[in-house]
């Protein structure tokens, strides 16, 4: 185990880091989707508002998943 | 002997959309021209122009030198003022150019609105950007801040408009992102935060403002409440900084890491099929996160002003 130094560790943390953010945003997102077209399939006549709340929803969702993002691109720099 | 029809527009652009992955990939090659050298040279252990993390870091950080990769590169002036480095990086030249657009779009439009007067519905870009700003004017600022929203209009729709043409000009080649660095970002981000604050203190006065700093506790619970509170009150500009960096930072790394996938694995194969049809797809959702990015900022700019500044609630909670 002599490639486990700190660096090591440091790549590694980033890694799974940058796995779970994406893993979070993925079923956080997946989610949002799924009610909207819920919503969409019971009133066909609300799509547009429901489809732009999702894009909010969306967007601000994938910011938290790029601060994980960030913090594991800061511990692969260092 | 059939007899063909003339070519009409509709014809052209269906061409034009079948070839575009062509002239990507051949973009996209050109844009990634550096790369070759590390190809061929890694495999011999030594390293001109470094490694392929090196080249991505080098597209997407800040410096001094305008590279226009096959052509040449000419180095922009640095001016030292007092120990502040104010020198003119690409960064700042970009936002320099995103101004003098604007300025010349914007220009353009509004003499046209005096021009034309009351009478007629204005055409091509004035009817283009009036189609913006009443989407700006109802959807986010009206529905967001309420009354009173025609004080703010004039930021938000500068800052969208700021945000969205330097976020398009990262994505042509040579171009570099200014939004994709931190410190534009968090600039924005305090403007926000300082006329959050100022519309606040407008709206309740300096004994309401600090008020809602305790959020309606007792007193002795005040002495835990009031730096949540005030932490509460940076997060929100923190959270929007970050992410407009994030998006456009995180976009160009994939963008470049799937170019340069072709370069590592020295193979045409995962070149066709891998590299070039992902690096479009990845392109095509990196205008779309441009766009999206620059509406969410200035929606959630609005959002806070208009929470800051929001008057009825207050006066019914105090009369139960």
């Amino acid at each position: 185990m002599e490639g486990l130094g700190n660096e090591g560790l440091g790549y590694l943390g980033a890694g799974i880091a940058a796995g779970l953010a994406a893993l979070g945003a993925g079923l956080g997102i997946g989610q949002i989707a799924g009610s909207a077209a819920e919503g969409t399939a019971r009133n066909p006549e609300a799509t547009a508002d429901i489809r732009t709340t999702m894009i909010i929803a969306a967007a601000l969702i994938e910011g938290v998943a790029l601060f994980g993002e960030v913090i594991a691109v800061l511990l692969v720099l260092k | 002997m059939k007899r063909f029809r003339a070519l009409r527009t509709r014809d052209i652009v269906r061409i034009a959309v079948l070839i575009m992955p062509l002239l990507f990939g051949v973009g996209a090659l050109a844009y990634a021209a550096p790369a070759q050298e590390p190809g061929a040279a890694a495999a011999h252990g030594e390293e001109e122009h470094g490694s392929a993390g090196d080249v991505i870091m080098h597209h997407l950080l800040d410096s001094n030198v305008m590279a226009f990769e096959p052509f040449g590169e000419f180095e922009l002036p640095k001016i030292v003022v007092g120990g502040f480095d104010i020198s003119i990086t690409r960064h700042v030249l970009f936002m320099w150019i995103a101004a003098v657009i604007l300025l010349l779009v914007f220009g353009y439009v509004g003499s046209k609105y005096k021009s034309i007067g009351n009478r007629q519905a204005p055409g091509g870009l004035a009817n283009a950007m009036e189609a913006l700003v009443e989407f700006i004017r109802l959807d986010v600022a009206k529905s967001n801040i309420g009354e009173g929203y025609e004080k703010h209009m004039p930021y938000l729709l500068t800052v969208f408009v700021f945000i969205l043409v330097l976020n398009l000009l990262g994505l042509v080649p040579y171009g570099a992102t200014a939004t994709g660095n931190i410190n534009v970002t968090l600039t924005l981000s305090v403007f926000t935060f300082l006329i959050t604050q100022v519309s606040a203190i407008k709206a309740h006065g300096i004994k309401g403002y600090l008020a809602h700093l305790t959020a309606g506790t007792h007193w002795a619970l005040w002495i835990i409440m009031i730096p949540i509170e005030v932490i509460g009150l940076f997060t929100k500009p923190f959270a929007l900084t970050i992410r407009l960096f994030a998006n456009m930072t995180a976009g160009h790394i994939v963008i470049l890491s799937l170019i340069f996938i072709s370069f590592i694995m020295k193979s045409y194969l995962v070149a066709i099929f891998l590299s070039v049809p992902f690096s479009i797809f990845i392109y095509l959702l990196e205008i779309f996160i441009a766009f999206l990015q620059a509406f969410i900022f200035t929606m959630l700019s609005a959002l806070f002003i208009g929470l800051a500044s929001s008057h009825e609630s207050h006066e019914a909670e105090a009369a139960h």
